[in-house]
C-alpha cells in the first residue's frame, strides 16, 4: 500500500482542492501543488494511465462519505482465507467496499478491476456496497487485484457471503414473490368483481361464471401469498398469544371459504376480491418493513466488516502470520505497526510508541508506551511499531467488563414494545369480539340464517382488518430510513425512531463526540514565527496527532531534510548548530512536573530555552449550535466524560453545556443514566468510546458517530457519519416528524374504522363498499407517509448559515 | 357475450405471462441492486464485459 510521505491532513492550505480526493492541498505537500499527498498523486496517475480520467468529470464527491484519500492507516486482511477457488481455477472473492461516493466510483472500480489480468467478473452492488470479484487464480493473486483498488482510495474488506443474512434476504425475496402473486390475483379478481358490480342486468349464469373464475384465481393465490400471515398466526397461537396476524388469517380464511360456499349456492355476493386485496395490501406493508430493516442491517454489517482487521502474529521461531484477532491466545506475541489498532490486552515486549486511548477512557492526550507497560485492546498505536504479548483474553479484560455492563443494560431495554405491537395487542381481541358479537347478534337475536350472519361477521373482519394499520408504521419508517440514510445517518434498530421522538434529556460524551477527538494547537500567539517555522518543518514528517495538528495550522513550510522520529519521544534533526528536538517534555530537557492539563509538545534547540506548544481537543464546529438547538426544543443537555476535570470544563463551556461531570468510569455513567430513567426521563445518549458502550446500551435511545469503537456502534441505535453533530438534530427531527405521521396514520385508520364498522355491523357492507373502503384507506395512509420524504430537511445549512447561537425553532413545528 | 369466452382467457394469460416474467427477473437477481441499475445506464459508453479485450482502445476513443 502506498503510504503518503507527508502528513497531509484536512487543512486550510492555500493550494485549492486535491485533484483526486477533493480535500484541500496543504503547503509543501509530497504530492506536488495539485495533490494533497503522494497517494492521491499516484492514484490520479494510475487512472490517467488507464485512460479513465473521465471519471473525474462524472463523479460528484459526497461530503458525507469518507475521503477518497488513499489511507496510510494500514488495514490488512487475510484475503486468501475468504477466496474460494473452483476446479477450473476460477477464484471468487466477496468484498465490502468503503468510500463509494457515487455511481462513477462503481464504474471506476469495476473498469479498473476488469483491466487487471485474469479478472473475469467484477460487479458492485450499489445498494449493499458489496463487490463480487472472480478471476483466474493462475494469472493474478488477490493482493495484487485488491491493491489496484485500494490505491485509488477505496477500502475493501473480505466477507463470507454464507454468514451474512442469507436467511433474511431469502425471507425478503419470498415476501416480494408473495406480494407480486397477490397483486396479480387482486388485479384479475377485481376485473371480474367490477364487471359483476357494474353489470346490474348481468344474467345469473354469467355472474356465476365470473364468481367461479374469481375463485379459480383467488384461492391458489391466497394459499400461496398468505402463508407469511398463517405462519405467524400459528406460531402465536401455539404460544398461547394472539397477534395482528390471527384476525388477518381468520378473515382471509373465512372470507375465502364462505365465498366458495356462496359461489356454490349461486348467491349474489362473494368476497374473493376483498380477501385477495387484503392480503396484497398487508404484504406491501410487510415487504416495506422488511426492506427498511434489511437495508439498515446490511449497512451495519458493512461497518463491522470493515473494522474486522487482521493481526500479525509472531511465532516463537520468528515467522509471521496474518490471522483474525480471535486466534490470539494468552502468551502469544503480535506486532502492532504504527497506525494500527491493538487487538488484545497485553504487555509491550519491545518498541516504544504513543498510544491513543481516547476510545477506551475518553482521555484526549496520547500516553507513552514503553517496554513492560500494559496496553488495551481497541487503543490506537500512533508512532512506532511495538511487539505485544497477550496477557488476558478472559474475564479480567477491560473489554469483557464493559461487555458485561452492556449486556445487563440491554436486557433491561429489550422490554421496550414497539407502538405497532402495542396497538396490535389491543386490536386483535377487539376485532374478534366485534366479529363474534356480530355473528351471534344477527343469528340468535335478529334471527337471520347462520350463513348470512356469518357473512356479516366476515364483512366486519374484512372491514376492520388493518390494511391501513399494517401500513401505518412501515410506510413511514421506510421513507424516514431512506431519508436519513441519504444524509449518512443509519438506523440500526427498528424502534429507534419511535424512541428518539420521546427524548427529553440528551447526554453527550466528550472526546470524539462533542469534540473532534483530534487535538488542535491553541497557543500560537505565544510563540515566535521562527520557532513555529522550525517546529513545523519537523512536525510535517510525523503522523503523530500533535505533529499533524501543528502542520495543519501552519502553511508555507517545507519539510526539513533528515528528520528522524524517535517513537514514544518525538522528532529530532541534526543541524549545523546541534540537535533540534520536538517532542515530549522530559526528552526535550524540561523537568517533568506531573499533571498537565493540556497535551503539549516542546521544541528544544541549541543555545535557547525550550518552547512549549499547547494543544487541546476542540469541540466540533457546530457543537454549540447543536446544543443550543436541543435546548430550544426543551431537551436538557448533559455532558458525562471520563476525561479530567479541566478538559471537560473547557469543552462544556465551549459547547454551552452547564451540567457536566468529569472523571466518570463506565459504571458511573450507567448509574447516572439509570437515575435519570428512574425519574421518568427518556435519555438520549450520544457517545463513541468503549467506555460509553454500557451507557449507550442503558439509554432510552443511543447514537454513535461512525468513528466510534466497534462495541459502541453495536450498542448504539443510530450511527451517523461526518465531522458535525448536526446529524443528531436531523435524526431527532425526522423521528419527531415520523412519529407525528405515524400517529396521524393511526388516527386516519381508526377514523375509517369508526365510520365503517357500524355499517358492517348493520349488514350494509357489500363487497363493493368493502373494496372501496379498504383501498382508499390504504392509499391515504401511504400518501400521508410519503410527505416525510418531501418535507424540507432540518439541514446543517439552515443552522450554520445563521452563524449564531440564537435558538432554533423546534423543527417539527416548522413543518406544518 | 360470446366474446368473453375468448377475451377472459386472453386477459388471464397475458396477466400470467407478466407475473412469470417478473418472477423470472426476480430469480435472476435483477432486483438485487435497484440503486446500481438506476445509475448504470449513465455509463453506457462502457464496453460490455464480453468485449473486455478491446476495452482500452474503445475507451481511449471515447475520451476524444
Amino acid at each position: 500500500m502506498t503510504a503518503p510521505q507527508a502528513a497531509g491532513d484536512i487543512g486550510t492550505g492555500p493550494g485549492g482542492a486535491c485533484l483526486h480526493c477533493g480535500e484541500p492541498v496543504p503547503q509543501g505537500s509530497a504530492g506536488g501543488a495539485q495533490f494533497c499527498c503522494s497517494g492521491c498523486h499516484a492514484a490520479y496517475e494510475m487512472i490517467q494511465g488507464m485512460g479513465l480520467e473521465s471519471y473525474y468529470q462524472r463523479r460528484c464527491l459526497d461530503p458525507d462519505q469518507p475521503s477518497m484519500r488513499p489511507d496510510d492507516e494500514d488495514t490488512r486482511f487475510d484475503f486468501q482465507a475468504f477466496a474460494d477457488t473452483d476446479d477450473q481455477g476460477v477464484t471468487t472473492l466477496h468484498l465490502m467496499v468503503e468510500g463509494l461516493q457515487c455511481a462513477a466510483c462503481v464504474w471506476l472500480i469495476e473498469t479498473v478491476l476488469r483491466k487487471q489480468p485474469g479478472v473475469q467478473h467484477a460487479r458492485i452492488n450499489m445498494t449493499t456496497r458489496r463487490l463480487v470479484l472472480k478471476w483466474n487464480a493462475n494469472e493474478a493473486d488477490a493482493e495484487q487485484l485488491i491493491g489496484a483498488v485500494t490505491h485509488l482510495g477505496y477500502r475493501l474488506a473480505p466477507y463470507d457471503p454464507s454468514l451474512i443474512s442469507a436467511e433474511n434476504q431469502q425471507r425478503e425475496k419470498q415476501l416480494l414473490r408473495a406480494m407480486v402473486v397477490a397483486g396479480f390475483a387482486a388485479g384479475n379478481v377485481m376485473m371480474f368483481s367490477v364487471s359483476v358490480w357494474a353489470g346490474k342486468d348481468m344474467g345469473e349464469f354469467t355472474r356465476n361464471s365470473m364468481h367461479w373464475l374469481s375463485a379459480l384465481i383467488a384461492l391458489p393465490a391466497i394459499a400461496y401469498a398468505a402463508r407469511p400471515f398463517f405462519h405467524s398466526a400459528i406460531t402465536a397461537l401455539k404460544a398461547g398469544r394472539t397477534n395482528m396476524d390471527v384476525p388477518i388469517s381468520l378473515a382471509v380464511i373465512l372470507a375465502s371459504t364462505m365465498s366458495l360456499v356462496e359461489t356454490v349456492r349461486m348467491s349474489e355476493h362473494v368476497y374473493f376480491d376483498s380477501a385477495v386485496s387484503l392480503v396484497f395490501f398487508l404484504l406491501i406493508g410487510r415487504y416495506l418493513d422488511s426492506r427498511a430493516r434489511g437495508r439498515a442491517r446490511a449497512a451495519g454489517e458493512n461497518l463491522m466488516g470493515l473494522k474486522a482487521r487482521a493481526v500479525t502474529i509472531l511465532a516463537d521461531d520468528g515467522s509471521r502470520e496474518v490471522a483474525p484477532p480471535e486466534r490470539l491466545k494468552p502468551a502469544m506475541k503480535f506486532l502492532v505497526a504504527a497506525g494500527e489498532r491493538i487487538a488484545a490486552d497485553g504487555v509491550v515486549l519491545s518498541g516504544e510508541s504513543d498510544i491513543d486511548t481516547s476510545l477506551i477512557n475518553g482521555e484526549s492526550v496520547p500516553v507513552q508506551a514503553r517496554c513492560g507497560e500494559k496496553v488495551f485492546a481497541g487503543t490506537l498505536n500512533l508512532s512506532g511499531p511495538i511487539t505485544v504479548e497477550v496477557t488476558q483474553t478472559g474475564e479480567d479484560t477491560l473489554l469483557s467488563e464493559i461487555v458485561r455492563l452492556m449486556e445487563a443494560a440491554e436486557d433491561a431495554r429489550a422490554k421496550y414494545v414497539a407502538l405497532a405491537d402495542r396497538v396490535a395487542r389491543l386490536y386483535a381481541p377487539t376485532v374478534h369480539t366485534l366479529a363474534a358479537s356480530a355473528f351471534l347478534g344477527w343469528w340468535l337475536i335478529a334471527g337471520l340464517g347462520w350463513q348470512d350472519s356469518l357473512m356479516i361477521a366476515i364483512a366486519v373482519l374484512i372491514i376492520t382488518c388493518p390494511c391501513a394499520l399494517g401500513l401505518a408504521v412501515p410506510a413511514v419508517q421506510v421513507v424516514a430510513g431512506g431519508r436519513l440514510l441519504q444524509r449518512g445517518i443509519l438506523l440500526k434498530t427498528g424502534t429507534a425512531l419511535e424512541r428518539l421522538a420521546s427524548v427529553d434529556v440528551a447526554v453527550f460524551d466528550k472526546t470524539g463526540t462533542l469534540t473532534r477527538g483530534t487535538p488542535q494547537w491553541v497557543n500560537r500567539d505565544a510563540i515566535s514565527e521562527d520557532d513555529i517555522h522550525l517546529a513545523t518543518s519537523l512536525a510535517i514528517v510525523s503522523k503523530h496527532p500533535l505533529s499533524r495538528a501543528l502542520s495543519r495550522e501552519v502553511s508555507g513550510v517545507p519539510a526539513a531534510e533528515g528528520v528522524e522520529e524517535a517513537p514514544g519521544s518525538g522528532l529530532k534533526l541534526m543541524t549545523a548548530d546541534g540537535e533540534v528536538r520536538l517532542g515530549r517534555r522530559g526528552w526535550c530537557g524540561v523537568d517533568e512536573d506531573g499533571e498537565h492539563a493540556e497535551a503539549e509538545l516542546w521544541l528544544a534547540r541549541p543555545n535557547a530555552a525550550p518552547v512549549r506548544f499547547a494543544f487541546s481537543d476542540q469541540v466540533r464546529i457546530d457543537a454549540a449550535q447543536t446544543i443550543a438547538a436541543l435546548k430550544a426544543q426543551g431537551i436538557d443537555v448533559m455532558l458525562l466524560s471520563g476525561d479530567r476535570q479541566a478538559a471537560v470544563a473547557a469543552a462544556a463551556k465551549d459547547a454551552g453545556i452547564d451540567d457536566w461531570h468529569a472523571e466518570l468510569k463506565p459504571a458511573d455513567k450507567v448509574d447516572r443514566l439509570s437515575a435519570l430513567a428512574e425519574q421518568g426521563k427518556n435519555v438520549m445518549m450520544v457517545g463513541d468510546g468503549l467506555n460509553d458502550a454500557p451507557a449507550l446500551a442503558t439509554a432510552h435511545v443511543s447514537l454513535s458517530p461512525s468513528s466510534a469503537a466497534d462495541v459502541s456502534q453495536t450498542a448504539a441505535d443510530v450511527i451517523f457519519q461526518g465531522d458535525k453533530l448536526a446529524p443528531v438534530l436531523e435524526a431527532l427531527h425526522v423521528a419527531k416528524y415520523a412519529d407525528k405521521l405515524i400517529k396521524q396514520n393511526f388516527a386516519l385508520s381508526f377514523a375509517y374504522n369508526a365510520a365503517t364498522i357500524p355499517m358492517a355491523l348493520a349488514g350494509f357492507v357489500t363487497p363493493l363498499i368493502a373494496a372501496i373502503a379498504m383501498s382508499t384507506s390504504s392509499l391515504v395512509v401511504i400518501s400521508n407517509s410519503l410527505r416525510l420524504g418531501l418535507g424540507k430537511g432540518f439541514t446543517l445549512k439552515r443552522q450554520t448559515d445563521s452563524q449564531s447561537n440564537k435558538p432554533v425553532q423546534p423543527a417539527a413545528q416548522k413543518e406544518t | 357475450m360470446e366474446s368473453l369466452i375468448y377475451l377472459i382467457p386472453i386477459a388471464l394469460v397475458l396477466g400470467l405471462l407478466a407475473l412469470f416474467a417478473f418472477l423470472w427477473a426476480l430469480k435472476s437477481g435483477q432486483y438485487d441492486d435497484m440503486e446500481g441499475a438506476a445509475n448504470r445506464i449513465l455509463f453506457d459508453d462502457d464496453a460490455p464485459i464480453a468485449q473486455k479485450k478491446e476495452e482500452p482502445k474503445k475507451d481511449a476513443k471515447d475520451q476524444d
